[in-house]
């Protein structure tokens, strides 16, 4: 079986996790390292996807400055969403040659990971055909947005673990109009670390990966 | 000169946004290096160039949705050193394959760079785990491994699912020989390298016409020279459905992900309408007229290269959501090739959406053994004269081609007036 490393970064910010991401990046595409799944908590940061639109955005930058979120554009596919403590995101960084080459499976996998690490805490989770994401009840809990160099992944997925949901009123998550929720929301108190065990195990088991000790490197530069 | 495609990046996908363009026309750009973005639903990628030369144009602006397989750009080959691909080729390409194929075989494991295969059509060499066997078929019949769907252990690519491909797509060798004769240089390149192996530019491309297309050119002679055609046109005034779209839209969207098009509405106009006239529901059978007590419509769907027309069954049941839920639920599996057979099977009338494409009034052809086809056009604001006064009201053309030899052109207009009144005079409980 081949392997995952994952990396629990705790918190760290978006511009540092990136660069982090695209060391990575590089390693892999070179066959350096095996698979990795970063787990880590953003402070506010409000990220637009390439594809995405700015009208999304519903507060203006200095605005936005005033309550401390940062701002940043992003190679991810999506469109525009929020990122802040208590949320789980997760950047798997995956060579596709080495599981499938289909991006949409690749989604779909990933909203399969949020689903089944939600139904260890009992919530049930689904999906919404034509909005990718994970839904409980018409409301957008974990959000996806990837970005893929020769098959080698980046950026990953957020799961609203404790999120604090007013942050979300800055923007029209995904260019959709629904709400959002969280695991708190929902009654289950757990926080992102906590989440972040589970959801790795499920990672391994749906990507079939077996799962390699965490690596010490906290905070790698 | 290489044709650069929108490659295809998974099995349910079937377009892809060109996002950003990372080299400009003119710029010289090596092979395997970034030179577009894409995005397919929640994924950004970058798509390498397949080869080396000077991107010398680009026929997909940024933002434009196109089709895998879509011509993007065009790359003229580089100066000698670099990869003289495109000229190349031919000479190539006669070569025996085994010539062909161990280098790149020995580039794989070895660790250095950018051996990344770009993510378009990589021929025999996909990475993963393949049999021998497998391997050697692939190259023996010519198989683009990437197109081949796995059904073993990992989604591996078993000798069956090559088989099952083959008997598949049976018409596709003069596509996939260059694709596997050279692997070498250029692995995306496909369209070009049609051109039989003489020095002088050719002409002409030539391209098997394929099963699918077959089938349809057949289909369509068939009926022309089956039914009688005519074509009876309507004028319906669509004011009222689109007020209830605009009001029932957002709703929709949320509540059901889905949004509320015209064609739910028109098909529910044309059940009341086969309700009213069952003869438009009937067939010719031998000597005899076969009424059908099912109200089976078809809804043709346009592919890439193609159209199928997959039934929603028991139409009659459902009511505009039901609709609406079947035409996206088949649309968008006739797309990704999962229909299933009977899906396709047992239509009792057929609507063709040309209205969805800009066409003001079509005449189309009738889906045999059926009778009748609906044709709705655009609907466009237009002033209409309304008690001596003009107005501006959303007016749609709506064709039905019917087979006179079942249908008299009375019947079919009675047939039409119902079907225009039912959307004129739209109510809420109809929904």
């Amino acid at each position: 079986m081949l392997s995952l490393e994952v990396r629990e970064l705790g918190r760290i910010g978006y511009s540092e996790a990136f660069d982090l991401q695209q060391r990575l990046v590089e390693e892999r595409k070179h066959g350096a390292i095996p698979d990795q799944l970063l787990l880590l908590e953003h402070p506010h940061t409000i990220t637009l996807g390439r594809n995405g639109h700015m009208e999304n955005l519903l507060a203006s930058e200095q605005a936005l400055r005033a309550a401390g979120i940062v701002f940043h554009a992003s190679d991810r596919g999506g469109d525009i969403t929020y990122h802040g403590p208590g949320q789980l995101v997760g950047y798997p960084i995956v060579d596709l040659r080495d599981w499938k080459r289909d991006v949409g499976a690749y989604v779909r996998a990933i909203e399969q990971v949020m689903i089944d690490t939600l139904a260890d805490f009992r919530i049930d989770a689904g999906r919404i055909p034509g909005c990718s994401g994970v839904w409980v009840d018409g409301k957008k809990i974990g959000a996806i947005g990837v970005h893929i160099s020769r098959w080698v992944t980046s950026h990953g997925f957020a799961l609203n673990v404790d999120t604090d949901l007013s942050y979300f009123g800055y923007i029209v998550p995904c260019g959709l109009t629904k709400p959002v929720t969280s695991m708190a929301q929902l009654g289950v108190r757990v926080n992102p670390a906590e989440a972040g065990a589970a959801l790795a195990a499920t990672f391994g088991r749906v990507f079939d990966r077996e799962i390699l000790q965490p690596a010490l490197e906290k905070k790698a530069s | 000169m290489t044709d650069v495609v929108m490659p295809q990046m998974g099995e349910s996908i079937v377009e892809g946004t060109l996002t950003k363009w990372l080299k400009k026309p003119g710029e010289r750009v090596e092979r395997d290096e970034p030179l577009f973005e894409i995005s397919t639903d929640k994924v950004d990628t970058e798509i390498p160039s397949p080869i080396a030369g000077t991107l010398s144009e680009v026929l997909v602006e940024e933002g434009k949705t196109v089709a895998i397989n879509t011509v993007v750009a065009k790359i003229s080959d580089g100066d000698g050193a670099a990869a003289k691909p495109a000229e190349a080729k031919p000479a190539e390409s006669s070569k025996p394959a085994a010539k062909a194929a161990p280098p790149q075989q020995q580039a794989a494991p070895a660790p250095p760079p950018p051996q990344a295969a770009p993510p378009p059509e990589e021929p025999v060499e996909s990475s993963g785990p393949l049999s021998p066997l497998v391997r050697r078929m692939a190259r023996e019949q010519n198989i683009d491994l990437s197109r081949v769907k796995g059904t073993g252990a990992g989604g591996r690519i078993t000798k069956q699912d090559l088989e099952a491909h083959t008997a598949q797509a049976p018409a596709r060798p003069a596509a996939s020989a260059p694709a596997a004769a050279a692997p070498a240089p250029q692995p995306a390149a496909a369209p070009v390298a049609q051109a039989p192996p003489r020095a002088e530019q050719a002409k002409v491309r030539i391209e098997a016409l394929g099963a699918m297309r077959s089938k349809i050119a057949e289909h369509m002679i068939q009926s022309q020279a089956t039914s009688a055609h005519v074509t009876t046109i309507h004028k319906v005034d669509m004011t009222r459905v689109e007020k209830m779209r605009q009001k029932h839209k957002a709703d929709f969207q949320a509540r059901y992900g889905i949004s509320l098009t015209y064609l739910p509405f028109i098909t529910r106009a044309a059940v009341e309408g086969l309700r009213a006239y069952p003869l438009l529901n009937a067939s010719i059978e031998g000597p005899n007229i076969v009424y059908h007590n099912e109200i089976n419509i078809g809804i043709a769907v346009a592919l890439e290269n193609g159209l199928i027309v997959p039934v929603i069954r028991n139409a009659d049941e459902k009511n505009v959501l039901g609709l609406q839920r079947a035409i996206v639920d088949l649309a968008a599996r006739a797309r990704s090739r999962q229909l299933k057979p009977d899906e396709v099977q047992g239509g009792t009338f057929s609507i063709t959406n040309f209205g969805g494409y800009g066409s003001v009034i079509a005449t189309p052809v009738i889906n045999q053994p059926q009778v009748a086809i609906l044709g709705p056009g655009v609907v466009e604001k237009t002033p209409v004269v309304i008690d001596d006064a003009i107005a501006i009201r959303s007016i749609m053309y709506l064709s039905l081609s019917f087979d006179h030899r079942l249908i008299d052109g009375a019947l079919a207009d009675q047939f039409t007036s119902k079907v225009k009144s039912v959307l004129e005079n739209w109510s809420d409980e109809v929904l």
